[in-house]
């Protein structure tokens, strides 16, 4: 019988520091066994568990892509026991990953639609997975307009800068770059919380259209009625979950909200099927 | 089905046979307190207990278990690299298990055996064992099994029923696991089964406690997580966690890892969901901060979220422990009547808030 709680060996091979108060780190992980990776088949929006031996595990969104191969990577808030040590660690130590687990965003429902994503501090670890795959050019075509909107707090706390820029100057994206507030000069994009710069730059929402939105509870509390205003449907939002995890195989009990587990059912729902439980998120 | 006479006289003689073969675990007295254990050399389970204080979960599902070990040794190659530990998952048999800890097994291996993944901590220990019940037929005044989709001669769950009938046994093979354990313990006298059908009969008519669950799956989920008397339910709760502890159909856990010098273990321990740290997550933000909505979540999860996800019934057998071993009373016969008569005028209000 596979254990699904036994992680696979990995070795940390770069450690990239992603934000200006250096808690955001991300974790590129390569696989000691080569069989282990093919084991790994993930979509954009799954999560797994990050394990350090005499630590724990914590469960981390992936923020590599499917399209992506010979590493995984995570973006790791230092916030908590695991995730402290795990910053303190370097290239070339041995830890574990176990995954991938849960559902991810719906690919196949949203090929031929139009993609709205809506992104907010760190919780944009999947959302570039799914950027990555989407603008992947054995994909692109499978997918209408594909529009993001990404807030941090200051140019500093944005993730993954580079691809930002990049993309900003592709025509197959439309990009809208945010932050609460900054004093450099030479800021060229937006200023201004997420769902004010949702309301003024996303496309209206249609049958055909669909908004994937990740980001810190206040944010997702005052963009849903932006979008509802824009006339996306409640089985049209999507939204990634966290809750508190030990298995992240449906079993421990602790991630629940009514019936559905976070870790197995989810993370990923419709804002019509989270309408339907208690909310214990 | 076959029923097999087994005088008490050969009772002895048959588990000594089995012991060759099996672990044996049965209910005894330690001081005092009626629990499940490994029988040694000689000793018989104890037919006067009905029910023990804790369930026999533990016999599938152990408090405490280390799921995998590793080397913190720097200078070891596989530092750093889980690994299984050893188990041993030999034949096991238990004697004189209650039919309703034996379906509670039943609805918990649901959970461990879930479609997707499989637990094969608990999945090999359960395939390991061979479960011998043995019929209530003076059941407790808090049962109430027959309400709870379960009985005093219930057979779910069970290889081998037992009935006691004064000088012998009679025992209703179940399946071949049972059929085995009878003929390694040298059981194979066949008998009329008809004494069995009467005295289950007879117990039935005993236990008059129930549960109320006819319209749990038809009620809004919302309007029940939402209804105003949780309040009064949950005023007295000290959030012990004793009714998770000592439910047999009860299986939170949690996963730790305990570190002894450069050597470690990761653990799995039973949690409970009436602690506030089974929830809460690292920023401080707790779902269920309040012992309302922990106490709730239970209930719920038992009466509603069970029902609803896998449409086999309440996650209770009717044990009664629960009802028993509250220090405040609290009473899920009670709480399933205050639900199951969830008003339905309610429904729209609650809904919209």
């Amino acid at each position: 019988m596979e254990n699904p709680y036994l992680p696979y060996p990995v070795r940390i091979d770069d450690i990239i520091v992603e934000s200006e108060d250096r808690s955001l780190k991300t974790f590129k992980f390569v696989f000691l066994n080569p069989e282990d990776e093919k084991k790994f088949a993930y979509s954009a929006g799954q999560f797994a568990e990050l394990s350090i031996a005499g630590k724990g595990e914590i469960p981390i969104g992936i923020a590599s892509s499917p399209v992506e191969k010979g590493f995984i990577k995570f973006t790791v808030n230092k916030a908590g026991l695991v995730t402290s040590h795990l910053h303190n660690m370097t290239v070339g130590d041995i830890m574990g990953v176990r995954g991938p687990l849960g559902n991810s965003y719906p690919w196949k429902q949203l090929e031929g639609k139009n993609v709205l994503i809506v992104g907010g501090g760190f919780a944009f670890t999947t959302l570039r997975s799914s950027i990555i795959y989407m603008l992947d050019p054995a994909n692109r075509s499978k997918f209408g307009d594909i529009t993001v909107v990404y807030g941090a707090r200051s140019p500093g706390m944005l993730l993954y800068k580079d691809e930002l820029v990049e993309w900003e100057k592709r025509d197959d994206i439309n990009m809208h770059i945010t932050v609460d507030g900054t004093d450099d000069p030479d800021w060229k994009y937006n200023v201004g919380f997420v769902p004010p710069i949702t309301e003024q730059k996303a496309p209206q929402g249609d049958a055909d259209s669909y908004a994937i939105v990740c980001g810190p509870p206040i944010m997702i509390k005052f963009t849903q009625p932006v979008l509802e205003k824009l006339g996306y449907d409640h089985d049209h939002i999507i939204l990634s979950l966290e809750n508190r995890m030990k298995c992240g195989i449906g079993m421990c009990g602790r991630c629940g909200i009514g019936r559905e587990l976070v870790c197995k059912d989810g993370p990923v729902f419709t804002l019509n099927q989270i309408n339907q439980t208690p909310r214990e998120y | 089905m076959k029923v097999i006479k087994i005088d008490k006289a050969q009772w002895t003689k048959g588990l000594d046979a089995l012991r060759e073969g099996y672990r044996l675990y049965g209910p005894v007295k330690e001081k005092e307190i009626a629990c499940f254990r490994e029988l040694a050399d000689g000793q018989t389970p104890d037919s006067e207990i009905k029910n023990t204080r804790l369930s026999p979960k533990s016999l599938v599902f152990p408090q405490s278990e280390a799921m995998m070990a590793y080397s913190l040794d720097k200078n070891d190659d596989e530092q750093g690299i889980c690994k299984e530990v050893p188990k041993d998952y030999s034949p096991r048999a238990v004697l004189g298990i209650r039919p309703c800890d034996a379906k509670a097994m039943v609805l918990v291996r649901m959970n461990f055996d879930n479609g997707d993944y499989r637990d094969p901590y608990w999945l090999n220990l359960y395939e390991a064992t061979t479960f011998v019940g043995m019929a209530c037929d003076n059941p407790c005044s808090t049962c109430f099994c027959t309400t709870a989709g379960c009985g005093p001669y219930h057979e779910e769950g069970l290889d081998l029923l037992l009935s006691d009938q004064g000088d012998h046994y009679l025992a209703k093979v179940l399946s071949d696991k049972g059929q085995a354990l009878a003929q390694k313990a040298g059981w194979t006298t066949e008998a009329d089964g008809q004494p069995m059908e009467s005295g289950k009969a007879t117990a039935e008519g005993k236990i008059t406690a129930a549960v109320e669950t006819d319209r749990l799956r038809a009620l809004d989920t919302l309007a029940l997580h939402g209804a105003d008397f949780w309040e009064d339910i949950s005023f007295s709760c000290i959030n012990c966690g004793t009714c998770t502890f000592v439910c047999p159909t009860c299986w939170c856990f949690d996963i730790q890892d305990e570190v002894y010098g450069k050597k470690g273990v990761r653990m799995r321990n039973w949690d409970s969901c009436m602690f506030p740290i089974f929830t809460v997550h690292t920023t401080g933000h707790n779902p269920r901060d309040t012992k309302l909505q922990r106490l709730r979540q239970r209930f719920m999860h038992k009466l509603k979220y069970f029902v609803d996800k896998y449409d086999k019934g309440i996650m209770c057998v009717g044990c009664g422990r629960c009802v028993q071993q509250c220090p405040v009373n609290i009473d899920i016969r009670k709480v399933s009547h205050a639900m199951n008569s969830l008003d339905a005028e309610n429904f729209c209000a609650v809904q919209g808030k």
